[in-house]
């Protein structure tokens, strides 16, 4: 277990050097994005510039250094030296641009490269610091992610998350398949929440065929979502606790998602990789008796939210493990593009469901759910808290849920029913068509966007007018996401660095793709 | 693994073809304005709320801009300043078998894009941009001074289609092996199978 007292991200970086390493950004900042943080410190350097200095003022001690305002913002420091003015500011008031220049990006070792231990000259030596390797079959990488860490005895410095280990050419893959089968493609990507790939490839094919649903189809795709962000939030609950350390939290968030997969299984046939959400509607209409196993799940996982409460939130080995780690700062998740959970740790406000709704998410009422420090523990709350709002969602739906057909009667998009197959010949040649040629598609382009658990999932769908995308791009928020591992992880202890990986929630068969 | 000693420089001539015509200069002049361009005629009108778009009229149809390779890193730090506060993708598309599609009047069509799309959580907006890049100058600008999430995308995009982006701070292979040859994604690229065993019928290679 670590100390949590040194756990503050700053600590590490400036603990060796307390001077020269935060000096360097000093130029930089100020310069590309604006923020608050800037402007709060600069105020802060217009009061400290007001105090008389010396002209050779002692070199600054770390104490000096980590001094915060009354506010908690920390405090610029300038002080004379013999080239002049040098001003001193806190690492967090780093431009993220400039940041991530420093922290994301040239350590690397290529795969083939093997180091001839004859060429290392230990005596000479004068480097501090030390790489070390991680993954990819590393038990705490969820998946074959491999990560390479400059470390400073047991501090962070750097970090390159390598990938590609699970790449399959899922873009290419698609090109291939026709329209009705690419949401069999796209579902694999993300495995944890398969009915979100469905559905962003069925809305980007949609809107180019121009086609619109009925409501009932739209109602059924909105409860089989959240569903799915339960199971893949409980998911992470479950990981989560594993990778802290908590087995009984792994033990009752495989158990809670078994609930969720076996009515996914009732209701697709699959308990993953469903295929049940496709381009105009869905496979099948809900079995008898849906809205008794949805209430049972909603009334089990509801109170059992309430235990993982009790179980983590207030226990102290969990927050020191968890607060103040991994910190992020809003402009630096903006700047790096991240979306969901992690932007929302960080206190914006920024859900795709209640910002750009689809479906019919402007019909139902629920939060969206914002920490404030963007830390680990604010991760962890945020998606806790989305596990109830989803539930509260899928109560609203389960009164909702109007009559009618799941899917578009479109004679050039839909088969026909099954029992017409059996006394139409026209029908077994549409039905052989649909499914063997697919439907054209009209000529265009189109990105389309859905709030997916891990974040904004987008499809840029090119057609040519043919039955096959001519392109298909699926922008994954976890290949996003773990690019700021990095940032989070700079100035960190290595323990902690198991626990932020765990944090982003990167599911890495999307990284891949 | 082979091809460690290449491996190691990483020279991003060596993936593309290594003789790359000096393009001259063409003194710029101020080309079309870049205005928001209505989308080509299969998406016109289509907002990002797929299907049943209807639904929100109040939601504007998708904004598409082409910039030049010339404009392109000054569009998109306009679009920053003007409130565009994330990159949420980029990706290439190589429209090597279907050159004739829809452009607006004055884009002439190339065989490589860029896709940008910014995203403005202030105003709820979406913008996309779409550079057309020759095969025979494949690159552009990074965009990394502005947005510094695109870093992963854009080598992504290198990796897929070899496209080259000026200014990047480490343009290597992302998802495939350093030693690999070729970019995947680009349409002259064969798909690939496995050989099965005592089937005489030739792969697509």
């Amino acid at each position: 277990m670590t100390d949590p007292t040194s756990n503050t991200p700053e600590d590490g970086v400036d603990g060796g050097d307390g001077v020269d390493a935060p000096a360097l950004p000093a130029t930089e900042r100020g310069a590309g994005v604006p923020n608050d943080t800037t402007i709060r410190a600069s105020a802060h350097e217009a009061e400290s510039s007001g105090h008389p200095d010396t002209p050779h003022s002692p070199p600054i001690s770390r104490d000096q250094y980590l001094k915060v305002g009354p506010d908690g913002e920390p405090i610029g420091l300038s002080a004379e030296t013999f080239e002049g003015r040098q001003e001193l500011t806190r690492r967090s008031t780093t431009d993220p641009g400039e940041l991530r220049r420093e922290v994301g990006a040239v350590l690397r070792l290529p795969e083939g490269v093997v180091i001839d231990p004859a060429n290392i000259d230990v005596e000479q030596s004068d480097d501090n610091t030390m790489i070390i390797n991680m993954g990819p079959q590393h038990p705490s990488t969820h998946g074959v992610l491999r990560l390479m860490f400059e470390l400073d005895g047991e501090t962070v410095l750097r970090t390159k998350p390598v990938i590609g280990y699970l790449h399959t050419g899922m873009e290419k893959t698609a090109e291939e398949l026709t329209y009705v089968q690419g949401s069999t493609n796209v579902t694999r990507m993300d495995y944890l929440s398969p009915l979100h790939n469905e559905l962003v490839l069925s809305l980007a094919v949609e809107a180019l065929l121009g086609i619109e649903l009925p409501a009932r189809a739209d109602w059924i795709r909105m409860l089989m979502t959240e569903l799915n962000r339960v199971s893949s939030h409980l998911m992470w609950m479950a990981t989560n606790g594993m990778d802290l350390g908590s087995t009984s939290m792994m033990i009752y968030g495989f158990r809670e998602r078994e609930m969720v997969l076996a009515f996914f299984e009732k209701t697709t046939g699959l308990r993953m990789n469903h295929n049940f959400i496709r381009p105009g509607g869905t496979a099948a209409d809900l079995p008898d008796g849906w809205e008794d196993d949805v209430t049972i799940i909603c009334d089990t996982v509801l109170p059992r939210t309430d235990e993982y409460d009790e179980l983590l939130t207030g226990q102290p080995l969990f927050r020191q493990r968890t607060e103040s780690i991994g910190r992020l700062s809003a402009e630096e998740a903006l700047a790096l593009s991240l979306t969901g959970p992690i932007l929302r740790s960080t206190g914006v406000p920024w859900d795709l469901r209640r910002s750009m709704p689809y479906l019919h998410y402007d019909q139902v009422d629920f939060d969206v759910i914002v920490g404030t420090y963007g830390d680990n523990f604010d991760r962890y709350s945020v998606r806790l808290n989305e596990i109830r709002e989803s539930i509260r969602i899928i109560r609203q739906i389960v009164e909702k849920m109007p009559a009618g057909d799941y899917r578009v009667q479109d004679k050039k998009v839909t088969p026909p029913p099954r029992a017409r197959i059996d006394e139409s010949m026209e029908a077994l040649i549409h039905h052989f068509k649909v499914f063997t040629e697919g439907f054209k598609v009209p000529e265009g382009e189109v990105y389309v966007a859905i709030e997916s658990p891990r974040g904004e999932l987008g499809c840029y769908l090119v057609s040519d007018g043919s039955s096959k995308p001519y392109r298909m791009h699926i922008r994954g928020p976890s290949f996003v996401n773990l690019q700021a591992l990095p940032v989070m992880m700079r100035g960190g202890l290595l323990a902690d660095a198991v626990s932020v990986c765990s944090s982003v929630d990167p599911v890495m068969g999307e990284v891949d793709r | 693994m082979t091809g460690a000693a290449e491996a190691t420089s990483v020279d991003p001539a060596t993936s593309v073809d290594p003789v790359i015509p000096v393009i001259p200069v063409i003194p710029v002049t101020p080309v079309t304005p870049v205005a928001p361009v209505e989308g080509p005629a299969g998406t016109a009108g289509l907002s990002d709320s797929g299907g049943g778009s209807s639904r929100f009229p109040g939601r504007p149809v998708q904004e598409i801009v082409f910039p030049t390779r010339e404009q392109y890193l000054s569009v998109v730090q306009g679009y920053r300043d003007d409130g565009f506060e994330m990159c949420i993708d980029l990706c290439g598309v190589d429209y090597l078998t279907h050159f004739n599609r829809h452009l607006p009047d004055g884009v002439p069509p190339e065989r490589f894009e860029v896709v940008v799309n910014l995203l403005s959580l202030s105003t709820a907006r979406r913008v996309r941009l779409r550079v057309q890049l020759p095969e025979s100058h494949l690159e552009v600008a990074s965009i990394f001074d502005v947005y510094p999430g695109v870093e992963a995308m854009e080598r992504e995009a290198f990796d897929m289609f070899g496209i080259i982006f000026a200014g990047h701070p480490d343009l290597t292979r992302i998802l495939m092996p350093e030693d690999w040859e070729g970019h995947p994604l680009r349409k002259d690229y064969g798909v690939g199978r496995v050989p099965v065993q005592f089937k005489g019928a030739p792969g697509p290679r």
